[in-house]
């Protein structure tokens, strides 16, 4: 049984907070621990939420097409904020235009996200990241 | 008889308020000089006598319970981990406890907060950080950094639960107090238990250390600081007792020498459809302005304002509002005589209040998503309060209180601010809320009945002096 903190929401001015109750539901059945923050999240707000619940990953959603501009500097916020080693996280609808799937995950990375997740991923497949990088983490 | 005394021991005066339970009367009041710095039990037998003058013989006192903002008042400071979360949230608790908060810090204490919390010399400090099995490093830290300080107040721990026992070892030489935490799960606020911590340290043991104590004969106990006698009579009003209604919610105002206290009992949920962000919100809560004052803050009060506005307001030049201000600033028992004075006394008070009350109150905002319009809520919508309540000297010596009270709500020129639309207006002319939120311990009906019955309908007061009948 996985346990430890993780926190969630929608970022930005984006209120498609269905994918994300789905992701908590999964992840509570799972056995985490979920600070779910819900929509219209501001990026700052997860680093506070994650500073107090000391949690050990941050899983960010965006639907609306501009998670590139949101996340940007989300890594920065953490280490800032003295989470150097939080796991980051994010998913929803990542590619914008005619960019491929590859180019989009590369620029998350390069922003610092541990797992990028593509449209239609499972919340199973997120299960799975989480317990390999989590015992890795513990270990 | 069976008649109360209920005390304020206030830092510029000694109030007493005299009252027959059984009649729901107000006997007398009595004033007398505020003497915590020589001896306090100077000042309650001034206010003895003068109440003795006034009501003739006193009766014998069933109940004589007090309240204190004397000597500094309950100065606090507060620590939390993130400013906006759990040191928000221990705000709101000494808030509520009726503190007067000297200082607030987040994140982990340096040496150099640790030196100016020692130099603010606290009565309480509140220590809180980490939800409950969340971060245990930083309040460990600052539990740690307070237990090797030379502070010799007491401490109330009210963090992370999983960090209590660990915290308590290094609050060992201290005086400390263990308590629920202020944020047991994230933007939970839980913040009744460290009030009532922060309360019984009070009566334990501040009122002793302020010298209140040596009037022991004059009363049976210092039951809670004043303004969190004043915010238990608020909440009495507004929520009633079983089988005797209130006024429903209800926004409290008190501007005062230095500070201006406003507080309300309603849960200013958002409106359907509007998106709450930030912490859930105190149902009963208080907030302190330290920058609006009547007298000690009255260039702040102006400066907030506009000197332009205030006098505009008061009908007077721009240039005379600096030589009053200035007048005021040196002179805190300033008493107006001139019109001019008069009338800029009355135009500060208007100005703190509607200020003191825009910053209570939430605000809206609209934020643009690709899928429309979405409207976003920080704090409390109090625009459905059914009761607006003036509290305090300066409201209850006012020839137009009303005019005061007015600027607490709505205001067409500001659609975002979340303020009262249309609630009664009342006075509290006697200032029986604090002696009610005192009584309401032992006697609660009485104290219920006394308080509503004493609040002066400020809309009817003006109706009747138009049809003659005031």
């Amino acid at each position: 049984m996985p346990s430890g903190t993780i926190v969630t929401g929608v970022i930005g001015s984006d209120t498609h907070i269905v994918g994300n109750r789905i992701l908590t539901m999964a992840l509570e059945k799972a056995g985490y621990k979920v600070v779910s923050l819900g929509a219209l999240t501001p990026a700052a707000d997860f680093v506070k939420a994650a500073v107090e619940t000391r949690a050990q990953a941050i899983l960010v959603s965006s639907l609306y097409g501009q998670g590139e501009l949101d996340c940007r500097g989300f890594r920065d916020l953490c280490t800032e904020a003295g989470l150097e080693d939080i796991l980051l996280y994010v998913g929803g609808n990542l590619v914008v235009g005619k960019r491929s799937w590859e180019e989009t995950e590369q620029t998350y990375r390069a922003m610092g996200f541990d797992r990028v997740a593509a449209p239609g991923t499972r919340s199973e497949a997120v299960l799975e990241w989480l317990a390999q990088d989590l015992s890795g983490q513990e270990a | 008889m069976n008649a109360a005394l209920l005390i304020d021991f206030g830092s510029t005066y000694t109030k007493l308020r005299a009252v027959d339970i059984a009649a729901r009367r107000l006997i007398g009041s009595g004033q007398g000089p505020s003497t915590v710095a020589t001896d306090v039990n100077l000042g309650m037998h001034a206010a003895l006598e003068d109440l003795e003058r006034r009501a003739g013989k006193l009766p014998r006192f069933r109940y004589r319970l007090a309240s204190s903002s004397a000597a500094g008042g309950l100065r606090m400071v507060t620590i939390g981990l993130v400013r906006e979360l759990t040191a928000e949230a221990a705000r709101q608790a000494a808030l509520g406890a009726g503190a007067k908060l000297v200082g607030t810090f987040a994140y982990r204490l340096t040496q150099s907060d640790l030196q100016k919390i020692t130099a603010l010399a606290p009565d309480i400090v509140l220590l809180a950080g980490g939800t409950d099995g969340g971060n245990m490093e930083v309040v460990l830290h600052n539990a740690a950094a307070l237990g090797a300080s030379a502070l010799s107040c007491p401490i109330v721990y009210a963090g992370n639960r999983a960090a209590a026992d660990e915290a308590r070892r290094h609050l060992a030489a201290k005086t400390a107090l263990f308590t629920d935490n202020v944020m047991p799960e994230f933007n939970e606020l839980n913040i009744d238990p460290a009030r009532a911590a922060i309360r019984k340290v009070f009566i334990e043991r501040i009122v002793h250390a302020k010298g209140i104590d040596r009037a022991a004969a004059a009363f049976d106990s210092v039951v809670m600081p004043t303004p969190a006698a004043v915010l238990e009579g608020a909440r009495l009003v507004a929520d009633g007792l079983p089988g005797a209604r209130g006024l429903g919610s209800v926004l409290v105002v008190d501007p005062g020498g230095a500070t201006t206290d406003v507080h309300s009992v309603a849960s200013g949920e958002p409106a359907p459809g509007v998106i709450p962000q930030g912490l859930p919100e105190p149902r009963v809560k208080r907030t302190v302005e330290g920058d609006l004052g009547m007298r000690y803050n009255a260039a702040a009060v102006v400066e907030a304002a506009g000197s332009a506005v205030i006098a505009a307001d008061a009908g007077i030049r721009e240039e005379e509002v600096k030589t009053l201000v200035e007048n005021l600033s040196a002179n805190a028992g300033f008493l107006p005589a001139t019109a001019d004075e008069k009338a800029f006394d009355q135009a500060l008070a208007r100005a703190a209040v509607g200020i003191a009350v825009r910053r209570h109150c939430g605000s809206v905002k609209t934020v643009y998503t690709p899928t429309g319009p979405v409207t976003v809520q920080h704090g409390k919508d109090l625009r459905g309060v059914e009761a607006l309540i003036g509290t305090g000297g300066v409201l209850a010596a006012s020839p137009d209180a009303r005019a005061i009270l007015k600027r607490a709500l709505a205001d067409a020129r500001e659609p975002l601010a979340l303020m009262p639309a249309a609630p009664r207006l009342l006075l509290d002319r006697e200032y029986l809320l604090y002696a009610c939120g005192l009584l309401q311990s032992v006697e609660p009906q009485a104290a219920l009945e006394l308080a509503l019955e004493h609040l002066i309908a400020l809309d009817q007061e003006l109706a009747d002096e138009r049809t003659g009948h005031g």
